[in-house]
């Protein structure tokens, strides 16, 4: 790490500063405000039982998620082949869709009257049944799968160039090329990419209660949810709430402890491109890049025909202006966490400690959307009428769950840019913005594209806080795919669950491609 | 920064200043009543010719949801009225002491069972029901037992995060008592999965995961009527159906009391009651005429059991369902 | 001789010929102005780079080969150093791909580590040496590795001139030694002229045949005037 610290000019780190307390008024104040209002005791039958199922989950999750993920990256890494481009930028779409939409993909492939089971059944052969803890490992697979192999491909993008072609020159066997790059490539990346999964995963509730089959499959955010609207326990559900942050805290400590960063020396010509010419190892890759393909592309086909499918029966009204207002809370809250991660990241390169900050802001993805809700609206209500803020919040609380994703990638990257060139900036004088836009932006535009059309793309399509906001005349896109699904109207659903596929994914797409060429 | 004021500028229309200088009616309610497909539209239009005044609906989730924003907002409510609490929440409801008596207490209702509440005024009603294909299942079930008993597959909602799912649970301790942990034990093979809401369950079902799904009765109407398809039925119990009703009341702290009142009256209109049946899918509480795909459905009578269940018998029975299908 | 026989390049946007033949045991300069290919004329002899026409060694086709067949050792402008491994370890991959190095290979890289003026420093990491003594690292591997083809992408370009004449003094003896081909890509004339017996020009898209350092020099070609300014 590069422990130099940089010039850091007063104002700059004031702002930092500000983007921390931002943090602290979403993560601890809600849980705050829950515990002041007293409550009915009582933590809920199930409250030992939904820890456990919620750690083997998340777990097992991570753990499947990045397994696979690691075959994969490498294979996209040193392969080029046409629609290359297209895969990885189709490995965004799973994780941004709306949980409830992939369960309707998922289902349409593996459940019982999915595509396999219909083949089955041809063969006198019973229904799939993936209920249960494996259905609940394969929504979470299909969802997380994706962002660790980005997570992980961005490791081999970032070795020099040189290196690969001095292992071919050297002849470097098997064993030598992976202990040179696969193993520290993986140090590097696989702890991020286990604690990022295993918090999208322990987060995760009606996909888990979906395809879980029954009671036994209850988070802890479902008990939260059931503490908070149906039991009104709020002291209960703030309870809950601390154990999830608890568990969140004690996995990236562990994932801190583990990750080291990429050791690797900055060069202008970056990317893993190996022709190999042997059969075996392209043939395997090849199965590798097909299946993942397959397993990630027949669901959003499956939602895609569903999709076009609603929309010839028509467009529902008010699809337009939901596109809008979701779109500028998804523009909103992308530039808002763009503007926090570049500040947050500048006071944790600058101050005593900063891995303390960086742990801190991971604790956001532990946070429930539902206790952040209920806490900013006690908050609130004494002084205005939450509804009148319900786009506003709605954006501030999207960018802060987007916050830690973007730091994890954005963080490593401008510790390269600086230690390749804070040197040289030094030299120049350049501080503060020019800093900033001559130094650090032309280094870490990729991975910058990546993090804002992730924000960008989760900002669309959640669901969030907006429900318990929600003014009567403005609604988003999943709102409204939502009350549709609410009132029978499945096919009209289906249809907005496209288009918001499509504008969601379009937006990554913009993002994402902006950051890789010009 | 130009995004935030504008998305703040979106979302002023409530809250900030209305055109006209008409008395204003809050009535906070779920989502599905607000949507343009819902009764919401037509009611505001309703009532507006003829109330001078201006009805605000505002979704606020599903009727839990509202309750428990009513809590949350306690005496600094912009409600009016609430519109879209069910029996299985009222009790709660009126403990939070937050509602006002009904002015004039409605007269002669047409539901299935003797009703009388000087609070909360029914203004629709249904049936749970489990729904089936009927082109796909000829052997039927006629009662919980004999669901058990067979090897069709169901798909529930979670009574932790759903009313169905609440309501079916409650109907089953009313049907059996002391030995509904039998019966969700016996239903455990049944049951593929348990859903967070209605609308995953039933959208499921639709697409072929399961032979029947919690829903209501008169969701073969909506088939019938919106889609012109007569291949869903609900299966009739002998045990009895639970019995869902919707109400609404006026808040003690509303300072359009009077306008309130006038609502709430309205709700027994043939205005009112002849819009609900084709977009709320329920039963009017009036016997306004029903549309003609209504007469199709199954007419079943209530389980006998407490209508109005307090918020510590719900939680039990919670608790048994918890307890018994995590064997 | 290596020979260059009908040599093109095709890359997006970019292209280069060459067509000519380059004298064994010697040093050859290749200048040109930046972007004109010379790196990428390096990149298609060492392997890396695809192209149409015959590469030949010493009569042989090597076009066809493997980078790590080919009789050639490569160094780059940077990152010739795995940062992980140590200094006697990036040696030693020279000589042992594998690493499973024996003690006499131990011992072939000290005396390679001592002949670039680096004995004793075997068990550093690359991190803990300057810019100049990580290029003699990878000098070092490429004098164990005993290639008769020695391909110099500038790698001595961040060093001061001082530095940099040592560096290529210390290249120069070496080579002799090994009686290796050496090909130098610079963009210094001083280099050229410090070391090498003749010189390549790269311009329009064409890498002239090599001419004498001297008359490189004294009747320089029309592209090569404009590039000097």
């Amino acid at each position: 790490m590069g422990g130099r610290p940089e010039p850091v000019t007063r104002p700059s780190k004031i702002f930092g500063w500000a983007a921390l307390f931002a943090v602290a008024l979403l993560v601890i104040v809600p849980v705050l405000a829950l515990l002041s209002k007293a409550g009915t005791g009582g933590g809920g039958a199930l409250f030992w039982p939904a820890i456990r199922f919620t750690l083997l989950q998340a777990s097992l999750s991570a753990l499947i998620s990045v397994a696979l993920a690691v075959p994969l990256a490498k294979a996209l890494a040193r392969r080029r082949f046409t629609g290359r481009r297209l895969m990885i930028s189709l490995l965004g779409a799973p994780f941004i869709l709306p949980s409830i939409v992939a369960v309707f993909g998922l289902l349409a492939i593996w459940g019982r009257g999915g595509v396999f089971s219909d083949l089955l059944a041809m063969a006198d052969l019973g229904p799939l049944d993936i209920y249960g803890l494996k259905g609940v490992l394969l929504a979470h697979v299909f969802f997380n799968l994706p962002l660790a192999t980005r997570l992980l491909l961005q490791g081999w993008q970032a070795v020099p160039a040189e290196h690969f072609r001095l292992a071919t020159q050297l002849d470097l066997g098997r064993p030598a090329r992976f202990r040179l790059f696969d193993l520290p490539i993986l140090r590097s990346t696989v702890p991020t990419a286990l604690l990022l999964v295993f918090m999208l995963a322990m987060s995760s509730f009606a996909v888990a209660l979906a395809l879980g089959g029954g009671p036994k499959a209850s988070t802890i955010e479902l008990a939260i949810y059931q503490a908070l609207r149906f039991e009104f326990d709020l002291a209960g559900a703030a309870r809950l709430a601390i154990v999830q942050l608890l568990i969140g805290l004690t996995a990236a400590a562990l994932a801190f402890r583990l990750g080291r960063g990429a050791v690797f020396g900055g060069s202008l010509h970056i990317g893993y491109h190996e022709e190999s010419r042997q059969i075996w190892p392209r043939l395997l890759d090849g199965v590798v890049i097909v299946a993942a393909a397959l397993f990630i592309g027949l669901p959003l086909l499956a939602i895609l025909l569903n999709g076009l499918n609603g929309l010839l029966t028509g467009l529902p009204p008010g699809l337009f202006g939901a596109l809008k207002t979701s779109l500028i809370v998804a523009l909103t809250s992308t530039l808002l966490a763009l503007g926090l991660v570049l500040l947050l990241i500048h006071l944790i390169n600058s101050v005593q400690g900063g891995g303390r900050i960086e742990l801190f802001v991971m604790l956001l993805m532990a946070t429930s959307p539902f206790v952040i809700g209920t806490g900013l609206f006690i908050l609130l209500n004494p002084f205005v009428s939450p509804f009148a803020l319900a786009l506003p919040i709605t954006a501030l609380v999207n960018a802060a769950l987007a916050l830690p994703l973007m730091l994890r990638i954005l963080r490593p990257a401008m510790q390269r840019a600086e230690r390749d060139y804070g040197q040289l900036a030094d030299t120049l004088g350049l501080s503060g913005w020019s800093r900033f836009r001559w130094l650090t932006w032309p280094q870490i535009r990729p991975e910058l594209g990546f993090a804002t059309g992730l924000a960008a793309a989760l900002s669309m399509g959640d669901l969030g806080v907006i429900t318990l906001f929600a003014p009567p005349d403005t609604q988003t896109l999943p709102l409204l795919m939502y009350r549709l699904m609410g009132s029978y109207r499945m096919d009209a659903a289906a249809g907005v669950a496209l288009i918001l596929l499509a504008s969601s994914f379009a937006l990554f797409y913009l993002f994402d491609k902006g950051g890789r060429h010009a | 920064m130009k995004n935030i004021l504008f998305a703040a500028a979106l979302s002023l229309p409530f809250g900030g200043v209305m055109a006209q200088n008409l008395p204003e009616l809050n009535v906070y309610t779920y989502d599905s009543f607000v949507t343009d497909w819902g009764p919401g539209p037509k009611i505001k239009a309703a009532f507006e010719a003829e109330c001078t005044c201006t009805l605000n609906f505002i979704a606020a989730g599903d009727g839990a949801a509202l309750l428990s924003r009513l809590r949350l907002e306690g005496a600094r409510s912009k409600a009016d009225i609430a519109l879209g609490l069910d029996n299985s929440l009222m009790e709660q409801a009126r403990a939070l002491g937050l509602f006002a008596p009904l002015a004039a207490p409605p007269q002669e209702l047409n539901l299935p069972v003797a009703w009388q509440d000087d609070t909360f005024m029914p203004y629709d009603w249904g049936y749970l029901a489990f729904v089936y294909d009927n082109t796909r299942l000829q052997d039927v079930p006629d009662s919980f037992t004999a669901l058990a008993a067979s090897d069709l597959d169901i798909i529930i909602q979670d009574p932790r995060s759903s009313t169905p799912g609440l309501g079916l649970a409650l109907w089953v301790k009313a049907a059996y008592g002391d030995q509904a942990s039998g019966i969700w034990a016996d239903l455990a093979d049944n049951i593929v999965t348990v859903t967070k809401g209605w609308s995953e369950a039933y959208g499921m079902f639709l697409n072929g995961e399961a032979d029947m799904v919690l829903s209501y009765t008169t969701s073969p109407a909506y088939h019938l009527i919106a889609e012109g398809d007569n291949s869903k039925s609900a299966a009739a119990f002998i045990e009895g159906h639970y019995l869902q009703i919707e109400v609404a009341a006026k808040l003690a702290n509303s300072p359009e009391s009077e306008l309130a009142d006038r609502f709430l009256a309205f709700i027994t209109s043939d205005a009112f009651q002849s819009i609900i049946p084709e977009t709320n899918w329920m039963y009017p509480v009036t016997d306004t005429p029903l549309p003609e795909g209504f007469a199709s459905l199954i007419t079943p009578k209530p389980v006998s059991g407490d209508l109005t269940p307090s918020a510590t018998a719900k939680s039990a029975v919670v608790e048994e369902w918890v307890a018994a299908l995590s064997q | 001789m290596l020979e260059l026989d009908n040599l093109h390049i095709a890359l997006k946007g970019f292209q280069l010929s060459a067509d000519f033949s380059i004298r064994e045991n010697r040093s050859t300069a290749i200048l040109g102005p930046s972007g004109g290919g010379k790196s990428t004329l390096l990149m298609a002899l060492a392997g890396f780079t695809p192209h149409s026409g015959q590469i030949r060694w010493r009569g042989h086709n090597i076009s066809g080969l493997p980078p790590s067949n080919r009789p050639i050792s490569m160094l780059f402008q940077e990152n010739n150093l795995f940062p992980q491994l140590s200094i006697a370890q990036n040696v030693g991959l020279g000589l042992r791909p594998d690493l499973r190095l024996s003690a006499q290979d131990k011992s072939g890289v000290e005396e390679a580590l001592a002949r670039v003026g680096l004995e004793g420093r075997g068990a550093d990491l690359p991190k803990q040496l300057s810019g100049g003594e990580r290029q003699r690292v990878a000098l070092a591997r490429t004098v164990l590795r005993q290639k008769p083809i020695w391909l110099l992408d500038e790698p001595f370009a961040a060093l001061g001139p001082a530095l940099r004449r040592d560096m290529l003094d210390l290249v120069e003896d070496i080579r002799k030694v090994q009686s290796a081909t050496l090909l130098l890509v610079t963009h210094a004339p001083e280099d050229a002229r410090h070391i090498a017996k003749s010189c390549i020009f790269i311009d329009k898209n064409k890498a002239l045949p090599p001419v004498e350092t001297e008359r490189f020099f004294s009747q320089p070609a029309p592209g090569f005037k404009d590039y000097l300014g």
